[in-house]
């Protein structure tokens, strides 16, 4: 008597397999955040703690990133003789890419891992179980929670991060590299657009969605022991980071299709 | 009165290793019953499939109707609020105190008032002995009042079934006591099933009315108390006693030349590891004076003795003796030596036993509930069990197909 299954070893299986799960929790977190009762407790709990952990690493990385960008690209575009567009290409480069992806890595690292931790702790302890018997559900009560509020933090941190961002930017550019303030002010509306800001903000909570969804998915089945949850923690930082830069590459290369850039 | 649960044909592997097969029961509702089993036998595995936290892979187990394997998700979630479940460890939420961890079924599926809830969360706390300690995190107190915790978190939402993964370990004599006389009194109370799962042999002998037992992937055995505890089935017999010698090993089976070796040495008069020779039936623990009388003791009384002729005869001799004898005159029997009747062979054929039961059968009343309410083992000829292993006892392990 062979248990169903065990018969079949096929390479690759048991990835399609955590593959499958990862999106039915996804799946099932987005069903949860629509059922009621909403728990709004948990959610501003997470939220202040996930605000807290993160805004601010967020800005101490923004304004470097924002000075590397601002400093490559101006150094570029001005030997290619168009020191007046500086400050549109860095705009466009913090809003677009750097801003979400910095808030993403933030966001997993620093709420994602914790977010990990603490529920592949409450696993292993059976607390989960101990949940899941009293006729709560776990996903209802702790995962959707923590991963709507890595949502909006990630959306809000967005924000902060361009801010920061582009004043970085332009600190640099003008005190730094002797740009003229107002060309750089005034190229922001030459080849930027309002679609940028949108797509950055939607990249922004696709971001915190997956950071969430993973973290949580990992925190629920880690492997066996207490060294497991650490494992756990590791394998949904680094899993996050792959799936970000994934989805961002997809992202950008939709979005540049489908809005057509503003010609100045 | 608790809800029943059916167990039928459940099989568990992980990935290829098989943890139990077609074991197939029914907790008879409102009665304790207590799953014995060596360490690493599945018990606690069972108890996490029986409340869908684990898939079978076959089987059912049903339970108010709903077949926990198969229902929706939905399903599942309303029928749990039946249960209470005490973990091995407790498993209280390690951020809440013990109040709020307690209050925490009350919060989340009934609409009291606060103060309402204060109310029966301290009356629950007071109950398990933890008045005062409210305000402690999980943290802070030690493995024992973590355990009452978790019972008296269980406990909160009146369940109608009580599941306890080892109610004793961590826990001292005295407290495994207490709890014992905690579970009979809540069972005489509220009439809630309960099942227990554990390896002491003390709270085997004195709290259950049915005994099961685990071993080899299998259910060795599931009936009356008397039963188990009058069995002459090694594996129940060396278990009951703490003996090394018999077929459980330190892992899971011994070979052949273990055993032989041995049964040399307990010869030679090298003690067999056993603290005393506990056998027999002992009286169960009964409910605490003045609490109202088990419904579920009545019940089974009436259950057990539908299906007596089908026990061997010590079990039979043992059930007779611990009625009454207004209870006797009630059901028609009357306490018989039957020394010699059922003990033809060494490994005593229950079957054959069954027949001299010693009961008037053509105008004995049998029992004082209508038919519907008297609960029935699916597998009312437990016998088929035992001649299985009856028949895999004969074959010894390593050797199969050669006798």
């Amino acid at each position: 008597m062979t248990a169903p299954g065990s018969a079949l070893k096929i390479p690759g299986r048991g990835m399609l397999e955590q593959t499958g799960k990862l999106f039915a929790l996804g799946l099932d977190v987005i069903r949860g955040s629509f059922q009621r009762p909403f728990q709004a407790r948990e959610f501003i709990q997470q939220a202040w703690f996930i605000a807290g952990v993160s805004i601010l690493p967020a800005m101490l990385v923004a304004i470097p990133f924002g000075a590397v960008v601002s400093l490559q690209l101006g150094s570029l575009v001005s030997q290619l003789g168009a020191q007046s567009f500086t400050g549109a290409a860095s705009v466009l480069a913090i809003i677009q890419q750097a801003s979400p992806i910095v808030v993403a890595l933030i966001v997993a690292g620093a709420a994602g891992s914790a977010i990990c931790a603490d529920i592949g702790a409450r696993t292993i302890r059976e607390e989960i179980d101990a949940m899941e018997v009293l006729g709560v559900s776990a996903v209802q009560r702790l995962v959707v929670p923590r991963v709507l509020a890595c949502m909006l933090v990630a959306l809000l941190l967005n924000g902060v991060v361009s801010v920061v961002g582009v004043l970085g930017g332009y600190f640099f550019n003008v005190v730094l590299q002797g740009g003229t303030p107002g060309a750089y002010l005034a190229s922001f509306s030459a080849l930027a657009q309002l679609p940028d800001l949108w797509i950055s903000e939607i990249k922004a909570v696709l971001f915190g969605f997956m950071a969430g969804v993973v973290a949580c998915y990992r925190g629920l089945h880690p492997p066996p022991g207490p060294k497991g949850v650490g494992d756990a923690v590791n394998q949904s930082v680094v899993i996050t980071f792959l799936l970000l830069f994934f989805v961002n590459f997809i992202l950008t290369a939709v979005y540049l299709t489908v809005v057509p850039p503003k010609t100045g | 009165m608790g809800a029943e649960v059916v167990v039928e044909g459940l099989t568990k592997s992980f990935g290829s290793t098989n943890i139990w097969r077609d074991v197939t029961l029914s907790l008879p509702p409102g009665e304790v019953s207590a799953m014995l089993g060596p360490s690493g036998t599945g018990k606690s595995v069972f108890l996490k499939s029986m409340i869908g936290l684990l898939k079978p892979d076959s089987g059912k187990c049903v339970i108010n109707g709903v077949d926990i394997v198969q229902c929706s998700e939905r399903e599942l979630y309303e029928t749990r609020k039946l249960f209470g479940v005490l973990f091995q460890d407790g498993a209280l939420f390690g951020s809440m105190n013990l109040f709020d961890n307690v209050a925490f079924p009350l919060r989340e599926h009934t609409k009291k008032s606060e103060s309402e809830i204060k109310r029966i969360v301290l009356e629950k706390l007071e109950m398990t002995g933890l008045k005062g300690a409210e305000t402690k995190l999980p943290g802070e107190i030690s493995g024992g009042m973590r355990k009452r915790a978790g019972l008296a978190r269980a406990l909160v939402l009146d369940p109608e079934i009580i599941l306890c993964d080892e109610p004793d370990s961590g826990l001292d004599p005295v407290r495994t006591a207490y709890l014992s006389q905690l579970l009979i009194d809540l069972n005489a109370q509220i009439d809630a099933t309960i099942l227990v799962v554990t390896h002491n042999i003390n709270l085997a002998r004195t709290l259950p009315d049915n005994l099961g037992m685990l071993f080899r992937k299998e259910l060795v055995m599931f009936g009356p108390r008397e039963v188990l505890l009058t069995s002459d089935e090694p594996v129940v017999e060396q278990f009951l006693n703490g003996k090394r010698i018999g077929p459980i090993g330190m892992s899971e089976e011994k070979d052949s030349a273990q055993l032989a070796q041995e049964q040399a040495m307990l010869e030679a008069g090298h003690h067999h590891g056993g603290t005393e020779d506990v056998r027999g039936v002992v009286p169960q623990i009964q409910p605490t004076p003045g609490l109202p009388e088990r419904q579920g003791d009545r019940r089974r009384k009436d259950r057990v003795m539908q299906m007596m002729h089908t026990l061997p005869a010590p079990a039979q001799e043992a059930i007779i003796d611990s009625l009454t004898p207004e209870e006797q005159r009630h059901y028609g029997v009357r306490p018989r030596s039957l020394v010699g009747a059922g003990r033809s062979g060494a490994s005593g054929n229950p079957g054959s036993a069954g027949n001299t039961l010693p009961l008037d059968t053509s105008d004995a009343q049998r029992g004082q509930l209508p038919a519907d309410e008297v609960a029935s083992l699916p597998q009312q000829d437990w016998n088929a069990q035992t001649q299985r292993m009856q028949h895999r006892r004969d074959v010894p392990p390593g050797q199969g197909g050669v006798q």
